[in-house]
């Protein structure tokens, strides 16, 4: 890489600075702002969805559109904001972490962003070609093939994907690379942030899991439009095939989009408890942990499809397994808020309540690995609570941590504390409150994915509290866009280092000039900034 | 009679008591964790509060023995879970081998069928089964991937086109036990009913019975011209009434439809002028369902509804 790769981008002012720049900072923030913005659009067709079933029997959506609706709101926040806002944290911090001045691939990353656009943007466009996809973010065959789904819906969904995927296998290499062969000096792999490694073990991840969807929606397009069959029972396929490669994907899937989620936990608490990571070896190892095992789990998301006790045994105790370091990590996080001196700025409150959120969600996943237990509730309810609590109360809430934290490195100005405290509390009561009673739900026999159901008490009544919930939820979400606006305009100057982080992004102006330092602090621990203060260096990770 | 309700924690059979009975230990283990892990923050919360004036903290940076510990607790509650999990296995889903099968459940786009090997019935929608049997389902597809389940009465099973899959029940109390397509399979997926109809072995054996008869054609009047129409009219070409020309095996098998509680796979309730309603314009009560609206006049809905209900 020549030094002059980062700056080309400013040969450029303005818009077209943007849309040429292979800057890391820039297209992470394009990537995160995109990600934002289809996160609204998800939203918006979340809270049409808890319209239609505030009541039993309400026509308030057509069958017809409710379907392609929740397709498009899962498509859309897996794909279009889950995986991009990561991506897009990932390639900001990553060089900035590490003291690099951009990623291995600047160019490359720039591809990865600009696929991952069009693709988002064509998956859209299906609603003005011919109708939206139908059959739900898995897309199970032989639904989605051309008898069953005529309009062509699906091939937008197939086509986007594979475009996208293509993007986020780059940006898997990319990353990788760049950990490799571009950290600074004195900065060995046992001394990276943990949310380095996070991302590490992601990005071979990203490189291992894409490649079965991308063949399976492959297999998919051709069966659609060359009339092949590989899924279709009738003429020698099989549905049964697609749930594999899909699930060989998609379980995978689900740790790619908690991973970089536990490392930004990793770096607030301990931040915000002003103490060093408790356990980083075992943080560290657990992460790797999970990426492996994170491949041998997927066919608990079949448990339902009559494949025989003893292969299905096999893959509960693999999934009981990724419970353990998954534990791990809750109580080394918690280790490191005792003993500490927590402070409680916005950041470290949604930190906190991830913790007990997040809990909730690995429990009721392993509620699912037992294989009876997800005989009765798989396909209801309790699995929309347990993603939500996941996703939602994990991933999103540690998403919003992330926000508050490097919002200040980004912009150079500080979110304000005071509206913050008004999103963090209300979006905790409004997504609690959408998604707690859904466990009930799923007890009580409603199945996903139903536009409607019987007007048969309690169900009416625990709909209307998730959806009044719900509208809080999206309240919530609202007072944080207000308060992104009024921030960056008006925000309080943040300077280089507004949290005493102790990790090398917190050692350049905010936000990073081109090609991110000046000099790069020596490297002697696992926390420079920390060894910079602290005179003898005794930090962890020292040699 | 039992109230109408599809909680799993209202289990009427073994396999579904059994699973029950799992869940109350999982929900239990998950109890003792969550709470742990709750009292834990906010101890800490409360406790390790930055305080005015104070230094930085002890920077403790782990200690491998405490962290093992806490790898292997959970380890260990886990694999008691799994033990469990296979104790329950056993009892939900025991070997089928070579016994054949009390029931062929066949899910469509959006009713399902049901045929009894042993006495050659053949029914839609609403499964009539005996008090206290054990019985093997056979579930089975005829398009898309479809899922089987009655909270009630136990595990759910998918019905997969090109597989036949199975499931033990064994209803313990008479009543109608509710339940639901539980798999997306398109546009009305929500509106795919399940009713299981459990009576004592007597009133099974009547009904068996009854469900062979041949029902009688109308000599006159208007379910005579009704019976002319659903001859006529299309209607025969997707649905079989038995002693009559209509043979169809599109959609639900008629013959005896006046028995059924409700119609469209428990969209409304059965009667006379539900049916005609129904007959006139399916898609106003089933968008997407693929019987077409046939054009029909009222009175032809009627006659036609008329002769249907006559069909016992």
């Amino acid at each position: 890489m020549s030094p002059g790769n980062s700056a080309a981008g400013a040969a450029y002012h303005g818009l077209l600075g943007w849309i040429t720049t292979i800057d890391h900072k820039r297209i992470g923030l394009m990537y995160i702002v995109s990600a934002f913005a289809f996160l609204l659009v998800g939203l918006i067709e979340a809270i049409l969805m808890r319209i239609q079933l505030m009541q039993p029997l309400k026509h308030f959506l057509s069958p017809a559109a409710y379907n392609q609706i929740f397709t498009m709101h899962g498509t859309t926040m897996v794909f279009l904001m889950a995986m991009p806002l990561l991506f897009g944290l990932s390639v900001y911090l990553v060089p900035l972490m590490i003291g690099a001045r951009d990623m291995a691939f600047p160019r490359l990353n720039a591809l990865s962003y600009w696929l991952y656009l069009f693709g988002a943007l064509m998956l859209y466009f299906s609603f003005v070609a011919g109708g939206a996809p139908a059959a739900g973010w898995f897309s199970y065959a032989p639904l989605t093939e051309k008898s069953y789904s005529f309009s062509p819906g699906i091939d937008y969904w197939a086509l986007s994907l594979l475009v996208m995927g293509a993007g986020s296998v780059a940006t898997g290499i990319n990353l990788i690379v760049t950990i490799l062969k571009l950290r600074t000096p004195g900065m060995s792999l046992r001394r990276v942030p943990l949310f380095v490694w996070m991302v590490f073990v992601n990005a071979f991840l990203v490189i291992v899991a894409l490649p079965p969807l991308n063949a399976a929606l492959v297999m998919i397009l051709i069966d659609r439009q060359l009339n092949a069959h590989f899924f279709l029972p009738a003429q020698g396929g099989s549905a049964l095939l697609w749930q594999n490669y899909f699930w060989l994907f998609g379980h995978p899937e689900v740790y790619i989009l908690v991973l970089p989620a536990f490392g930004v936990i990793s770096e607030v608490i301990p931040v915000f408890s002003r103490k060093v990571i408790y356990g980083y070896g075992f943080m560290a190892a657990s992460t790797v942990a999970i990426g492996f095992l994170s491949v041998g789990v997927w066919m608990h998301h079949m448990f339902a499809t009559g494949l025989g006790s003893g292969i299905l045994y096999v893959f509960a105790a693999s999934s009981m397994l990724i419970a353990v370091p998954t534990g791990i990590k809750i109580w080394n996080w918690i280790a490191t808020m005792w003993g500490g001196a927590i402070r409680f700025n916005v950041a470290m409150l949604f930190a906190t309540a991830f913790l007990l959120q997040f809990t909730i969600g690995g429990l009721s996943g392993v509620t699912f690995a037992a294989i009876p237990l997800d005989w009765q509730l798989t396909d209801s309810y309790f699995v929309v609570a347990h993603i939500h609590y996941v996703l939602f109360g994990g991933t999103l809430f540690a998403m919003f941590a992330a926000a508050y934290y490097w919002f200040p490195k980004m912009t150079g100005r500080l979110l304000s504390e005071r509206i913050g405290r008004f999103h963090f509390w209300s979006l905790v009561i409004g997504f609690n409150g959408t998604f707690l009673v859904m466990h009930l739900l799923g007890v009580l026999g409603m199945p996903r994915r139903a536009f409607t159901y019987p007007d048969r008490p309690p169900l009416g009544a625990l709909q209307f509290f998730s959806s009044l919930s719900a509208f809080l939820l999206a309240f919530a979400i609202l007072v944080f866009v207000w308060n992104v606006i009024v921030s960056v305009r008006r925000g309080a100057p943040a300077g280089g280092n507004p949290w005493g982080g102790w990790t090398l992004e917190w050692a350049t102006p905010s936000p990073p000039p081109p090609e991110n330092f000046d000099e790069v602090p020596p490297v002697r621990g696992r926390r420079p900034l920390w060894d910079l203060v602290h005179a003898e260096p005794g930090g962890p990770g020292d040699d | 009679m039992r109230p109408l309700n599809t909680s799993v924690f209202d289990p009427n059979s073994p396999q579904a008591r059994a699973i029950d009975h799992l869940f109350y230990v999982d929900l239990a283990i998950a109890a003792v964790i969550f709470l742990t892990v709750a009292g834990l923050v906010f101890y800490a919360v409360w406790k390790f509060r930055q305080r005015p004036g104070a230094g930085e903290p002890f920077q403790d940076e782990g200690n491998p023995r405490l962290e093992t510990l806490w790898t292997l607790i959970p380890a260990g509650i886990l694999l008691v879970l799994l033990v469990l999990t296979g104790r329950t296995m056993a009892i939900v889903e025991p070997l089928v081998g070579s016994h054949p099968p009390d029931v062929v459940v066949v899910a469509h786009q959006w009713w399902w069928e049901y045929h009894y090997p042993a006495s050659g019935v053949v029914t839609a929608n609403e499964m009539h089964m005996p008090e206290g049997e054990k019985w093997l389902l056979a579930i089975e597809s005829a398009d898309v991937i479809h899922d089987f389940w009655v909270p009630d009465l136990g595990a759910k099973v998918d019905a997969i086109p090109g597989r036949r899959n199975y499931l033990w029940i064994q209803p313990l109390r008479d009543g109608v036990y509710l339940g639901t397509c539980a798999e997306y399979c398109g546009a009305e997926h929500a509106l795919m009913g399940i009713r299981v109809i459990v009576g004592s072995v007597a009133s099974f054996a009547t009904w068996t019975a009854s469900q062979l008869l041949e029902p009688a054609t109308p000599a006159s009047g208007e379910a005579a011209e009704g019976a002319r129409l659903f001859q006529t009219s299309t209607c025969q070409d997707c649905h079989r009434i038995a002693g009559t020309a209509a043979s169809g095996l599109v959609g639900p098998d008629l013959t005896h439809v006046a028995d059924r509680q409700t119609l469209g796979a428990g969209v409304l309730t059965n009667n006379v002028a539900n049916l005609a309603e129904w007959v006139r314009d399916p898609q106003r009560f089933k968008p997407g369902c693929h019987m077409p609206n046939m054009r029909l006049t009222d009175a032809d809905a009627r006659a036609i509804a008329v002769y249907l209900e006559g069909l016992k």
